[in-house]
């Protein structure tokens, strides 16, 4: 276009071209896949999984998401926007497919706005408040690390629809966890000051670590990348202390209720509206 | 939202061309440049008035897109629908592009972005707009509410935007304030009418003599005292601001300080 103003291009069509800039042309996150579930695979188990998969997401991008206008730096404010836009996606990939798999044929949203947190499977660590940047650094980096290890194994499931769900989210967790660890050496290597706020991070990530190795076997990966870490970082490894319940059957802290009842209040304010 | 100077209403005015003592080679060359339609880069000279007026008007386009990220925000995390959701922070990415290259330029894909917000906006009334009943009450309500702050976003009228026709000879803005509030009007009249609202303006009517619409006179000085910063949001997007800076800073520092250890130890590396 022309230097002239902006209203004047305002009419032009995009119709050519509707997936030019996001969140556009997406109406079907699965439109014109094979969504049939194989067989041998268990549909019900399926459907369990892809929730469980899709709750962590969306919780974790909602948590991001409240960094916008808040963030310490321009750049930061970007960078953890769209690690959260990368999880949204997922999520709502891994919601479509569970409609699918449980035979109720639920849309993305009846999963993210109709559902109590009672009935959420989200794991804790997604849950929890952002507190400061180091918090939220050191959070990020051991659930980017743990999801991406049980993503490279998603990749080999038998339903290829999840298996290429899987495929993708791994390039951007492994982005998500790169963007977390640089950090987390930034901040455990800069001043005093930052050093004993990731030192009160790990602390208080410590107590929802036993919930992620119980649900899904990729401790020792995990724990792998989080020792170069911490080591680069000049930051202890963080004492493992397990905490009673998991968020994976229900057993939820006082902070998701609210975090729910933020992204679900307008929805649910107009039932049978159209957005 | 493209913005428009603030600061020419109330700072010093811009010298005009040819007249703060520049090399006359220098000057006319600038002036050759702009009357040939050419761009101004970086390190071309220019008059000092110009420089001052371009910083000024960048500087208030990223102020404006700065803030403009608050009320946005808001939404993220309250979206209806996860597909809206998704489309709804795509208005945060712009904030990478402030401040970066030359304004022209960047300008291209900025208006790119802004016509996809319009489009996009437009979708998600329509969409409302098929929806419930109360879904419709609260469209007309919104333009109710929004219709006169968005003639107002043009800036005063001609006759009181003092620096206007220097910034137009010099080819910074291309069309004076009110003639982008006019076509603002008649571009939006047909998408009002096709939405199924009403813009709440009794005066609103096709001109046949003009080929453009009359309208009503927004309230002058009500912009006037929202641009003072007086606006009702005003304090609270500072406060929102400061306070982001200000929690941030231990964060700024630790990552300074990271990288001049990291450059002494790369240092002491090289000559070991």
């Amino acid at each position: 276009m022309s230097d002239d103003h902006v209203y004047m291009t305002l009419a032009e069509g995009h119709e050519d071209d509707t997936r030019w800039a996001y969140g556009t042309g997406f109406e079907d996150p699965l439109h014109g896949v094979d969504t049939t579930v194989p067989e041998g695979v268990d549909a019900a188990a399926l459907a369990d999984l892809c929730v469980t998969l899709a709750d962590d997401a969306l919780v974790s991008a909602q948590r991001l998401a409240e960094w916008t206008t808040r963030a310490p730096e321009l750049e930061e404010e970007v960078a953890l926007a769209n690690i959260g836009l990368d999880l949204l996606g997922q999520a709502r990939l891994l919601y479509s497919r569970a409609g699918q798999a449980d035979g109720t044929g639920r849309d993305e949203d009846a999963y993210a706005y109709f559902r109590d947190a009672g009935a959420f499977r989200n794991v804790r660590l997604a849950e929890l408040p952002n507190g400061d940047f180091a918090f939220s650094v050191v959070r990020l980096l051991v659930f980017a690390s743990w999801r991406l290890a049980h993503f490279e194994r998603l990749t080999a499931h038998g339903d290829p629809v999840l298996a290429a769900i899987a495929a993708k989210g791994v390039k951007e967790l492994t982005y998500h966890r790169q963007y977390a660890a640089e950090w987390a050496v930034r901040l455990g290597d800069g001043t005093e000051e930052s050093h004993r706020r990731m030192r009160k991070a790990q602390e208080q990530v410590a107590p929802y670590l036993g919930e992620l190795f119980t649900a899904y076997d990729v401790r020792d990966e995990v724990v792998a990348v989080l020792r170069q870490v911490t080591e680069a970082a000049g930051l202890p490894m963080p004492v493992y202390r397990p905490l009673p319940g998991s968020g994976r059957t229900g057993e939820h802290t006082e902070h998701l209720a609210p975090l729910l009842a933020e992204l679900q209040g307008v929805a649910r304010a107009h039932p049978g509206a159209t957005w | 939202m493209v913005g428009w100077e603030v600061g020419r209403m109330d700072t010093t005015r811009s010298s005009p061309v040819g007249t703060d003592g520049a090399e006359p080679d220098l000057q006319q060359h600038f002036d050759a440049t702009i009357a040939r339609d050419q761009r101004i880069e970086p390190r071309d000279w220019m008059p000092e008035g110009y420089r001052k007026t371009l910083i000024r008007q960048i500087a208030q386009h990223a102020h404006s897109e700065i803030i403009g990220m608050q009320p946005e925000g808001e939404w993220i995390t309250r979206a209806p629908s996860l597909f809206v959701d998704g489309a709804a922070i795509c208005n945060q990415v712009p904030l990478c592009r402030s401040s970066y290259g030359p304004y022209a330029r960047a300008m291209v894909r900025i208006c790119k972005e802004e016509s996809f917000h319009q489009r996009q906006g437009y979708e998600l009334l329509m969409t409302m707009m098929r929806g419930t009943q109360k879904q419709r009450e609260m469209v007309q309500d919104a333009v109710n509410r929004w219709w006169w702050p968005s003639l107002m976003m043009f800036g005063p009228p001609d006759d009181a935007s003092p620096n206007s026709a220097q910034s137009m000879a010099w080819k910074i803005k291309r069309h004076s304030n009110d003639e982008l509030r006019r076509r603002f009007v008649d571009m939006t009249v047909p998408q009002a009418e096709k939405l199924g609202v009403t813009l709440p303006d009794p005066e609103l009517r096709w001109n046949e003599e003009l080929g453009h619409h009359d309208f009503g006179t927004p309230d002058w000085d009500e912009l006037m005292r929202v641009i003072k910063g007086d606006g009702p949001c005003n304090d609270q997007r500072m406060e929102r601001r400061r306070t982001a800076h200000e929690e941030g800073s231990w964060v700024r520092e630790a990552a300074t300080a990271h990288a001049a250890k990291q450059a002494a130890r790369e240092r002491k590396g090289a000559v070991a």
